[in-house]
Formats: structure tokens, C-alpha cells, sequence
């Protein structure tokens, strides 16, 4: 028996296979352009919630659901094939800051994802042609499993591995359940994080829960061309390859120029689909992406038309202007080949390890 | 050929390390984190940690050092491989390691259940596994038994599981042989006999062992240990053992085993019966060898050498704390004043560790691992600190200072401030962290009640910015004057002096770029005596800052390359002979005898690290000696290179018929019949020039289509196939003087290749110059006609040149070489290049290149202008924008 869920995942990967996917940009920016006050943030469901929750966009899916649909609608009617969810910090752990309990977390989570598969819909419906999909946003931590809390003691932690794993477990869950197509953990800054999501989407996946897609997109901070956690590009995709992921990629921190090197070298070993979304550019020096739309988009192009790439969209800084500039640019280039690789056995530390 | 051979480290392993188990049981972290750093520098690929102890919680003594380890960039840069027979060991591990691990091991030894469940885990977690030859009858001793049992659980986790098989590494038990007892005789033979049938059988299967345990009866002995070991292994790794778990800086290489010695294990490892038993022979022989010494380690300490200073800066840079307190009272010693050796060379080590971060080349973990180096020599000199205040004498340290951090409202981001506030805390300052999302009102407020000396700021989303601004504002409407810092990613000095300095006019404010800057600019600023200079300078800077950015900038001081084109060489007209063929020609398997005959012996000697020129240094004063063994050792290994054919010596050359087109140089499919083959493209001198010299171009080393016909040649060689199995194999047996040794020849013969083949061009194959005398020494010292310049030297400095040549020469078919996606070549011992024959032709620098250049460069080769700023980026005499 196929679910509706299981057709649109086939459809999905069919997409795939015939062209570059769009996926949406930054959410971030958007909201920020709104000038919401406390009380949007607030609503009357946390009107008790101590503290400060503007800035906690991720809280908006419940107490200002007409925005998220309207942000999800304006990536779609832009060309994006594929809108997250505005749940990037949507974790017990993420939202400690903002001291919200459990329940809450879900309850964003489900809205969240409730609000990207309506919109979704809705555009398929009217677009049969083109379907559209909603992405599970799965976001780094404020805590890191890699790296230390405290320089007198390098073996310090703020978290455990079975800490952070319930928290993803439970945003995980909730997304599911919510109806998004498929997850996507991304802005890995800390490769053992990532490992504790991954574990969790396919311990559910053992306990029954509808298999969905994987995305998994890693940042590379600066040019010295590794994760937070200092691992390389290859390392990093050693490290997470037994998700099988859907798609492999990098996103944020780095604008298309350079970013490129550490795509073309997903490119190159990955034996999946490979995303990008990069920045538009490097914040100026007042902290505001100058990039302009046509500018990402003829990057990106460039990008797509030497074929390596197979998902392409935007992070911090994009706007549905720069989402409809990429889409209009990499119509109708076929997307990247997925290479064959011979087997190997491969292993990372920071660096990768092949004995081929 | 030896098949590679990986190397497992297991000195970190309490169960074959007397040392590591004391230091571990003793909580001695530190030292037991050297010891992994040891066999990472000694070659191991993978590092085996075990913690199966009884005195241990061994589940807390795993976790615990994989955390630590995890912060220490040298040694995690490799794998592990988590060791235990307890599962729950295991999984805790695999908790802690962000990379993908090798899980050693599991087996069917409690039954299909269990193995089943834990491979599971196994791919849930993302690791390899070891799987023991062991099911529920018992452990396998046979070849038969060995080989049933792996194929058993081959099945189980391939077909059932879907197990990546090239994840599965067997290991079928090695067990000790020359014990006395008969049936063990044949144990070695067993492991090497399942070990070539599970490999046939099984594919993509690796296998693995244990090798000390082969050696068991001869506990006391090193030296046979180590002999049988080796032995062992020998015949092991021709059958297809992949990896095992042996300290390979011990062992002897196979041939360098004493001859007696050697065949008498050989007879035990191979079950080999004469008319004597093996283990007998060899039992009376291993008293003999016992005073044997081992093979020295090779951990390179030449930086103890250096001054106390550089020590240090090393020491720092490295992340190294093993010698810091000898180094640091060293220094404290030659100071005036325990204080100044932190002010002097360990902030010294500190800014190098900051600039080469702030470059790139360092990466966030060194940096705090650099840290606590830093703080370990700080403690060292703090009761000499102490001591000299009660003394009353000099006064006491500067008061190191409060720190008040915050991440401001509406921003939740705080790792970059968590670690600026870790390597304060390694600097003695004491650090007051209010968290994220804090209000101006309350960071205000708090650094009056505390009273600190400077208050940090931190933030990485984009409204962070103006709220910077405004705590600013705040400061100065409070009439607040202690000193202001901005920190974060989306922070600038240009942001920090138009916006937010301005703004505090009663106190200063300065950018901190990064987490190592920080103790210099807080040090700075609660330095009584510097303070105000300081402030004054930052003050002064952001203002041109300022000014700069309303006035925006560019400079120029280069010749515009229009101008530089009109200075170009112009040949002379002599004319050349036509190349003896068109097109390539290939050579393989070239007589490695007569490429030894042109060898450039001195930059062999460079690359041991011993100056001076061949033949004189080897009468040298100062290195005479050393240089004379090493020659020796050389000339052994070029010999069996030679007679033995270690390397292959494979080359290809062409010549076309060519032409320059303003800085491209054209060439022709056929004189006669133009059409373009393939375009070159060569870059122009734009040095401001004295009015006798010309700004050159390699295109000017070719006559313009106007001035008829001419040719170029290019080439490509390469010594270097076989040289990294052989270099592997040395270093599979700790020979990683002979692994040296062996890379540094096959370099030199390629470039002997180079300039036998030039020579073979300049008489031969493009004769103009038939009558050269033959003279090695001239050749060295390049005293004929033409040049060979390579892309990515001087003359031209654009490395993507090597495609072009390449695709001419089709050199990955014809002769195996290959170029990597930075188009570096592989094998390594490998030059290319172009041939210029003409007499005017000669080897220049291209120097800095102004951005017009580059953007005709970049039309030329159908590039965006950043990409050709990428490519060209060392030689740019201007910052991209």
C-alpha cells in the first residue's frame, strides 16, 4: 500500500532526476523585515512565557501562522520546488533560551510543519505540473557535542550524546507527524550532533515511522575550509554517509565564490544528490548581505550548468527575489550525474581516511 | 609489490600497554593523550582505544578520553578504532567521536540475536566493524572453522542487514605459535591460509588481527617478538591481510632481519618441519638475540634544538604542553621578571598562533588547545609572581583584570564568545559571562555593579549590529569610560569605527577579530603604561577608517599592461630547425641507470635539511659527515631502485608548430593548414621597468605569425610509478628513514628525467643545438640553449596551464600521470612543462599583476574575474574585491 506521503516522496525523487530543485531562502530576513513586536512573538498562547521571545522566529508558526503561510507562499510563486519548515531552532535544547517546555516545542514543530505541507499543497493543486515539497527543518544546537565547554577541562560538555538525541528525536516526531516530505538537518557546525539526528530519524524509522528522505547540509565557517568541529569536507561526508542520505551539501557562513571548492568536492565523492545554499555573499560591514538576486543567480547557474550540483537555493540574506532569479537561470539545465564510486572502506577523523 | 598495509597504533590500549594502564588508572590524562599523539606522528593511521580494565570503569575511562582527544586537532585528525569486549563500552563510544569510527569488535559468540542487534547499532551510528571469528561454539582455530564463520556472518549483515560489505573487517583470530604444544603449530599458517580464502570469497571484506599474540611464548624477548612479527606480517600481508593492530615503529624490516634468525622463524610462522622441530631451534636461538636493541623511534623533537623563545612559540602553536614548564622556567631564568616572559615570549607564540588563525591555517579547537598551553606556562610562573610580591619587590602582576561578556538582546548565538571568554580565562583574566539575549539596561548595570574594567560585546545575526550601537550610546549617556569591544561574525572594523565608535566619544571601543587576538588587545588595554597610546592609535585608525570608506580607495604603481605589451622582447631572427617529429612520443620503462647519471644531487641534500652544494658538502666542516652516510645509504637504494626496478620511469614529449598571438601562444594543427589545436596562455611582467628592459611574457619566446614558422614543445615525466607502494610498505614496517629516502629519489630521478629528455630534445628531437657537449655539471648550472619552465613557477604562475598541457599530451593515457582538481600531479615525482628553444628564451619572475591583467586573463581563458583571482591570487598586486 503507498501513502499519499510515499507518492510525493516518488515524485520527488523523479523531480530529481529531470532538473535542478529549487529549494526556498532565508527566513531570517524576511521576518526581520516585518518589524514584529514582542506581543506577534508572544500571542496570547505564551502570553505567561518569562522573558524576552522576540527574535524566536521559529515560535511565530503558532502565534503568527498568516506570516509563515504567506513566506511559504512567496518562495513557492517564486519557483521554489521545496520550502522548509521555520523550525530550524525548534528543539528542547535550542529553545531553553527562550524557556519553553517540551510540549511547546512540539507544538511548533507540528504547526510548522502543518503550515509548509498546507502551503505545499495548495500549489501543486493549482500547479500539477510542478509539486511542491515541504522540507522538515532540523537545525544545529547552541551546544556542541565535539567541542569543549570550558578551556581548564578539554573533555567538558554542556550535553550528552543521549541529550541531544531525545531533542531531535522529538522535533523529529513532531515534523513527521506534522506531514513534512522530507528532513533536513542543516548548518551542521558539529558532525557528532548531526550523527545523534541521523540516529534518531532512523531509530524511528526501525520502530515503524514511514521512511523519508534525508538532507544533510554541513557549513564550512571560513576559508579554512572545515566544519566548527574542524573536519573537511570528505571527512564530514564519511561521516555521515550510512543515512544513504537523499542529498548531501553545504549551506551558510559562506557565500556561491566560496563555497564553490567545497561543493565541487561533494561533487566529486558523493554518490548522491549534492545541494548548495549558500549566502548572498559576505555580510557587509554593517552586517547586510549586498548580493544582488541576478548576482546569486548567475553564480548558481554557473554552478549547475559544470554539473555539480542538483539542489540549489539560498540562506541567510536571499530573498524570494533572489529564489526566483536562481530558478529562472538553472531552468532547464540537466542536473548533476551522480557518480559511481568504487567500494571502499572509508573512515574520518577531522580528516578522511580511504583504503580503497 | 608489497599491497598497502594500514597500521593500527596500539599503544593506547590498556590491555597491550603496561604504561598506558598506569596512566590511565592513574587519572594521568595528559600523558596518556601523548601517547596517542606519538603513534600519529610515528605513522599509525587508526588508533585502537581499549579500556578494558578491571581496576577501571571502563565505560567512564573511554568516555572520558575520547572527549579529550577529541580537542586535541593532531591526533584526531585520524580515525579510531573503539576497542572492548563490552558492548555497552562500545556504544558509549561511539557516542563521542564525530567521524566515522571502526567498532572492535562483535561477534556471534552469544548467538545471532545479539550480533544482529549490535551490527545494527553499528550502522545506526555510522561506524566499521571489526567481526571476531567467534560463534556460539567457540572462537575458530582452523582455517576451515575461520573461513565458515566469516562466511556465516558475511551473510547475516550483507544480505540481511544491508551491511556496506567494504565496512566489514574480519578478524580471524591470531594465536600464538611455538608454545609446545603440537596442535598449535600450524596457528599462524591457519590465520594466513582463512585470510587468502576469505578475501577470495568474501568481497570487499577486509581482514584484520591482533599480531602480538602470535609471539606469545617468547614474552621477554623483544627482539624475537618483534622478528617473528615481522615475519609474520610479511606472509600475512601477501596472502591479503589489510590492517592490524602492531606498534610499527618496532619492527625490523623483513630483509634486515639476521639471516639465521630470520629463517629460523620462518620455519615456525610457516609450519615448516625439517629433520629438527622450528620451535625447538628457534627456542635455542632467542636467548642469543635478546640484547638486541630496538629500532630507535623516529619523533621529530628538532624543535628542542631552537632558542627558549621559539620553543615556546612551538610549543604554543603545536598545542604541545610536554615540555612547557621546563621551557617556561627556562625562560622565566633569562627574564628580568617572571611577568615578562608572558608579556614577552609567550604573547609572542600567542600572536603567531593569532595571525596564522586569522590567516586560515590554524583552525578553532588549535586555537584553544594553543590556550591552554598558554595557561599551563602562566600557572608555572604564577608562585614566582606570588613570591615576588611578598618580597615587595617590583610590585606585584598587573591586577589581570574583569571582563564582563554578554551576546545582546535578540541574539542567541554564543560559541565565539564562550571561546574569546576560555582563552581570557587561560590569560588569568577573570570572566563575567551574562549568556545571550541581554539587554543594554542589564549589561550596563552589571559592570557597574561588578565593576569591571572592559565590557565585550558578541553577536552574529544582523540586528545585533545596531544593537551594539546603541549599548554604545548607553555607555556614553551614563558617562561611562572603560573600554568597549566588539566581537562576532557579522562584526567589521569598518562597522565597529563608522557605527559604533562614534557613539562613545567618553570611552574607546575596538574590533576584535577573532578569539586570539583578544588577550593581546585586552592586555593591551589594562596595560597601565600602554593603555593610552593604544587607545589613541585605535582612535586615530578607526578615523582613517572612516575617511577611507567615505572616500573608498584604490592605488596603483604598476605599468598598465597595454604599456607592458608595447615593452614586450622582441626576438631576433634567428631561426630554428623544425622538430625531427610533430605530435607526442611516449617512453616507458626508461633506463633508470641512465637518469642516475643526471642526477642534481643538491637539492637532495635540501630536502634531508643539510645546506650546501653537491660534491663540496660532503667535505664540509659542519655537516661533512652526516652528508657522506647519507650519500652512502643513497647510492644503496638507487642501486636496488635500479637493478630491482622499484620505479618506472615514464615520459611524453610533443612539438607543434606554434605561433604568439599578443600573450597567447597559438598551436597549429599543420603550418600551413592554420587551424588552432590548442591556445596557451602566458602572463606578463608589470614591474615598472628600466627603459633597457622589456616586460616579458612567455608568448615572446615565440615568432608572431608575421614572422612565419616556429614551433614549442611540451613534456611531462614521471619516476615515480611503484614509488608509494614502496614507500608504504617501509612505512608498514617503521622504515620511515628508507620511506624518505625512497620519495626523496624517485624526485630527483624525475627531475634527471626532465633534463635527460631536454637534453635528448636539444640534440635530437628539436636539434638545434646538435653539438652540445655532454656535461652534467652545465646542464645543473643550465648553461645551454632554451628553457623547460613549468605552470606554476615563476615564469608562469598559473597552475591550470598544467591542463592545457596535459590534454596535449594526453599524459594520464599515455604515460599515467594525473592532475588532481588544484592541478597538483600524481605520482608526485613528476615535472612538466613547455620547451622554448630560441636563444633569447630565458627563465623570469612575472611578478605582481595589476587587476587589468587579470581581467584580460580571465577573458582569455573563458573565466569570471574571481575565478582568475583565485587562481592567480598569490601573484595579485591588489585585494580583490
Amino acid at each position: 500500500m503507498t501513502t499519499a506521503r510515499a507518492d510525493r516522496i516518488a515524485a520527488l525523487k523523479a523531480a530529481a532526476k529531470q532538473r535542478v530543485l529549487i529549494l526556498d531562502g532565508s527566513w531570517g530576513v524576511m521576518i526581520q523585515k516585518r518589524g514584529l513586536e514582542e506581543a506577534d512573538f508572544r500571542g496570547t498562547r505564551f502570553s505567561d512565557t518569562p522573558g524576552q521571545l522576540k527574535g524566536n522566529n521559529d515560535i511565530l508558526c503558532v502565534t503568527r501562522p498568516d506570516i509563515i503561510a504567506d513566506l511559504h507562499d512567496q518562495y513557492f510563486a517564486a519557483g521554489a520546488d521545496i520550502s522548509e519548515t521555520n523550525t530550524f531552532s525548534a528543539t528542547t535544547i535550542a529553545q531553553d533560551d527562550y524557556h519553553l517546555d517540551t510540549q511547546a516545542v512540539r507544538e511548533i514543530n507540528l504547526a510548522g510543519a502543518r503550515l509548509a505541507r498546507e502551503a505545499a499543497d495548495r500549489w501543486t493543486v493549482k500547479e500539477p505540473h510542478k509539486p511542491r515539497f515541504a522540507a522538515g527543518s532540523i537545525g544545529p544546537l547552541n551546544k556542541m557535542l565535539s567541542m569543549s565547554s570550558d578551556v581548564n577541562d578539554p573533555g567538558a560538555r554542556l550535553v550528552t550524546f543521549d541529550q541531544v538525541y531525545t531533542a531531535y528525536r522529538e522535533q523529529v516526531q513532531a515534523l513527521h507527524e506534522g506531514g513534512v516530505d522530507l528532513y533536513l538537518i542543516e548548518t551542521i557546525t558539529d558532525t557528532l550532533n548531526c550523527k545523534a539526528a541521523i540516529k534518531a530519524i532512523l531509530d524511528l524509522q526501525d520502530e515503524g515511522y514511514e521512511p523519508l528522505p534525508i538532507w544533510i547540509s554541513g557549513t564550512i565557517t571560513d576559508r579554512s575550509g572545515r566544519t566548527l568541529s574542524g573536519q573537511t569536507a570528505e571527512a564530514f561526508w564519511n561521516s555521515v554517509k550510512h543515512a544513504k542520505p537523499f542529498a548531501i551539501g553545504f549551506n551558510c557562513a559562506l557565500g556561491a565564490d566560496l563555497m564553490r571548492p567545497h561543493i565541487a568536492e561533494l561533487s566529486r565523492i558523493a554518490d548522491t544528490l549534492v545541494a548548495a545554499y549558500p549566502n548572498a555573499g559576505l555580510p557587509n560591514a554593517f552586517g547586510e548581505y549586498d548580493e544582488q538576486p541576478h548576482e546569486t543567480a548567475h553564480e548558481l547557474h554557473e554552478w549547475a550548468k559544470d554539473g555539480i550540483v542538483n539542489i540549489v537555493g539560498g540562506c541567510c540574506g536571499t530573498t524570494p527575489d533572489h529564489i526566483k532569479h536562481v530558478a529562472d537561470e538553472v531552468r532547464g539545465l540537466s542536473p548533476r550525474p551522480i557518480p559511481e564510486r568504487p567500494a571502499a572502506l572509508r573512515l574520518a577523523g577531522l580528516e578522511p581516511f580511504e583504503l580503497a | 609489490m608489497r599491497p598497502v598495509f594500514v597500521n593500527i597504533g596500539e599503544r593506547t590500549n590498556v590491555t597491550g600497554s603496561a604504561r598506558f594502564k598506569k596512566l590511565i588508572v592513574e587519572g594521568d590524562f595528559n600523558a596518556a593523550l601523548d601517547v596517542a599523539r606519538q603513534q600519529v606522528e610515528a605513522g599509525a593511521s587508526v588508533i585502537d582505544i581499549n579500556m578494558d580494565e578491571g581496576l577501571l570503569d571502563s565505560k567512564q575511562a573511554m568516555v572520558t578520553y575520547l572527549n579529550l582527544l577529541a580537542a586535541e586537532p593532531d591526533i584526531a585528525r585520524v580515525p579510531v578504532m573503539i576497542d572492548s569486549s563490552k558492548w555497552e563500552v562500545i556504544e558509549a563510544g561511539l557516542k563521542c567521536v564525530q567521524g566515522k569510527a571502526i567498532v572492535n569488535s562483535i561477534s556471534m559468540k552469544a548467538g545471532e540475536a545479539e550480533f544482529i542487534d549490535q551490527a545494527t547499532k553499528c550502522l545506526r551510528y555510522g561506524a566499521a566493524v571489526v567481526v571476531m571469528a567467534f560463534d556460539e561454539q567457540g572462537q575458530a582455530d582452523t582455517a576451515d572453522r575461520k573461513v565458515e564463520i566469516c562466511t556465516r556472518a558475511y551473510r547475516i549483515l550483507v544480505d540481511q542487514l544491508g551491511f556496506p560489505p567494504e565496512d566489514i573487517i574480519f578478524d580471524p583470530n591470531i594465536f600464538a605459535v611455538a608454545t609446545g604444544i603440537d596442535e598449535h603449530n600450524n596457528s599462524a599458517v591457519d590465520f594466513i591460509e582463512a585470510t587468502k580464502r576469505i578475501k577470495d570469497a568474501l568481497p570487499h571484506a577486509r581482514i584484520s588481527g591482533g599480531v602480538s599474540n602470535v609471539s606469545f611464548s617468547f614474552r621477554g624477548n623483544e627482539p624475537v617478538r618483534r622478528a617473528i612479527h615481522s615475519v609474520f606480517l610479511y606472509h600475512a600481508i601477501n596472502a591479503g591481510m589489510d590492517m592490524g593492530i602492531v606498534n610499527a615503529g618496532d619492527l625490523p624490516v623483513y630483509d634486515d632481519i639476521d639471516a639465521e634468525l630470520r629463517e629460523a622463524v620462518e620455519d615456525v610462522i610457516l609450519n615448516r618441519p625439517k629433520n629438527f622441530s622450528p620451535t625447538e631451534r628457534l627456542v635455542d636461538l632467542a636467548p642469543k638475540y635478546k640484547g638486541d636493541k630496538g629500532v630507535a623511534k623516529v619523533v621529530d623533537l628538532k624543535w628542542r634544538d631552537a632558542p627558549v623563545g621559539a620553543r615556546l612559540s612551538h610549543a604554543l602553536v603545536n598545542g604541545i604542553t610536554e615540555f612547557i614548564d621546563a621551557d617556561t622556567e627556562e625562560a622565566r631564568l633569562q627574564a628580568e621578571r617572571p611577568l615578562h616572559v608572558i608579556e614577552g615570549p609567550l604573547m609572542d607564540g600567542m600572536n603567531v598562533v593569532g595571525d596564522l588563525f586569522g590567516a586560515g591555517k590554524m583552525f578553532l579547537p588549535q586555537v584553544v588547545k594553543s590556550a591552554r598551553v598558554m595557561k599551563q606556562a602562566v600557572a608555572w610562573l604564577m608562585p614566582f609572581m606570588e613570591a615576588e610580591k611578598l618580597a615587595g619587590g617590583g610590585g606585584p602582576r598587573e591586577a589581570a583584570g574583569k571582563i564582563l561578556m554578554a551576546t545582546v538582546k535578540g541574539d542567541v548565538h554564543d560559541i565565539g564568545k564562550n571561546i574569546v571568554g576560555v582563552v581570557l580565562q587561560c590569560n588569568n583574566y577573570e570572566v563575567i559571562d551574562l549568556g545571550v539575549m541581554v539587554p543594554a539596561d542589564r549589561i550596563l548595570d552589571e559592570a557597574v555593579a561588578q565593576n569591571v574594567d572592559i565590557v565585550g560585546l558578541s553577536g552574529l545575526i544582523t540586528p545585533s549590529l545596531d544593537e551594539m550601537a546603541f549599548v554604545a550610546a548607553e555607555m556614553q549617556r551614563r558617562g561611562m569610560t572603560i573600554p568597549l569591544l566588539i566581537g562576532g561574525a557579522t562584526t567589521s572594523k569598518t562597522h565597529t569605527a563608522v557605527k559604533i565608535e562614534p557613539r562613545y566619544s567618553g570611552g574607546s571601543t575596538t574590533y576584535v577579530l577573532d578569539a586570539s587576538r583578544a588577550v593581546g588587545v585586552v592586555s593591551g588595554l589594562l596595560s597601565l603604561g600602554e593603555r593610552d597610546r593604544l587607545q589613541a592609535e585605535t582612535r586615530a585608525e578607526y578615523g582613517r577608517v572612516r575617511e577611507q570608506f567615505a572616500r573608498g580607495q584604490e592605488v596603483k604603481n604598476r605599468t598598465p599592461i597595454e604599456a607592458a605589451r608595447k615593452n614586450r622582447l622582441k626576438l631576433s631572427d634567428a631561426r630554428l630547425p623544425e622538430p625531427a617529429f610533430l605530435g607526442t612520443r611516449t617512453f616507458v620503462e626508461y633506463d633508470l641507470a641512465d637518469l642516475a647519471a643526471h642526477i642534481d644531487w643538491t637539492p637532495f641534500f635540501q630536502s634531508w635539511e643539510l645546506a650546501g652544494r653537491y660534491p663540496a658538502i660532503l667535505e664540509d666542516e659542519v655537516v661533512g659527515e652526516a652528508a657522506r652516510d647519507l650519500f652512502a645509504d643513497a647510492q644503496a637504494m638507487l642501486k636496488k631502485i635500479i637493478d630491482q626496478k622499484w620505479f618506472e620511469a615514464r615520459g611524453v614529449i610533443g612539438f607543434w608548430p606554434a605561433n604568439s598571438v599578443g600573450d597567447d601562444i597559438v598551436l597549429w594543427a599543420d603550418h600551413d593548414h592554420p587551424t588552432e589545436l590548442a591556445r596557451l596562455h602566458t602572463l606578463r611582467q608589470q614591474m615598472v621597468k628600466a627603459p633597457d628592459k622589456r616586460n616579458v611574457a612567455l608568448a615572446d619566446f615565440v615568432h608572431p605569425v608575421s614572422h612565419g614558422h616556429d614551433w614549442v614543445g611540451a613534456f611531462a615525466v614521471t619516476a615515480g610509478h611503484g614509488e608509494r607502494e614502496r614507500v608504504e610498505a617501509f612505512k608498514a614496517a617503521g622504515d620511515d628513514y628508507s620511506a624518505i629516502m625512497a620519495s626523496a629519489l624517485a624526485d630527483r630521478l624525475a627531475e634527471a628525467f626532465a633534463e635527460a629528455l631536454h637534453r635528448r630534445v636539444r640534440t635530437e628531437f628539436w636539434p638545434y643545438a646538435p653539438d652540445e657537449p655532454f656535461d652534467v655539471d652545465a646542464m645543473i648550472l643550465e648553461q645551454y640553449q632554451g628553457i623547460r619552465p613549468a605552470p606554476g613557477y615563476p615564469a608562469q604562475p598559473d597552475h591550470t596551464e598544467k591542463g592545457v598541457l596535459f590534454k596535449l599530451l594526453d599524459a594520464e593515457k599515455t604515460i599515467g600521470l594525473k592532475l588532481t582538481e588544484s592541478y597538483a600531479m600524481y605520482p608526485t615525482a613528476a615535472v612538466s612543462g613547455l620547451y622554448f628553444g630560441h636563444p633569447e628564451s630565458h627563465y623570469f619572475g612575472v611578478g605582481k599583476i595589476d587587476r587589468d591583467q587579470v581581467a584580460d586573463y580571465a577573458d582569455r581563458k573563458g573565466w569570471d574575474l574571481a575565478t582568475a583571482e583565485r587562481w592567480l591570487s598569490p601573484i595579485l598586486a591588489y585585494e580583490p574585491k
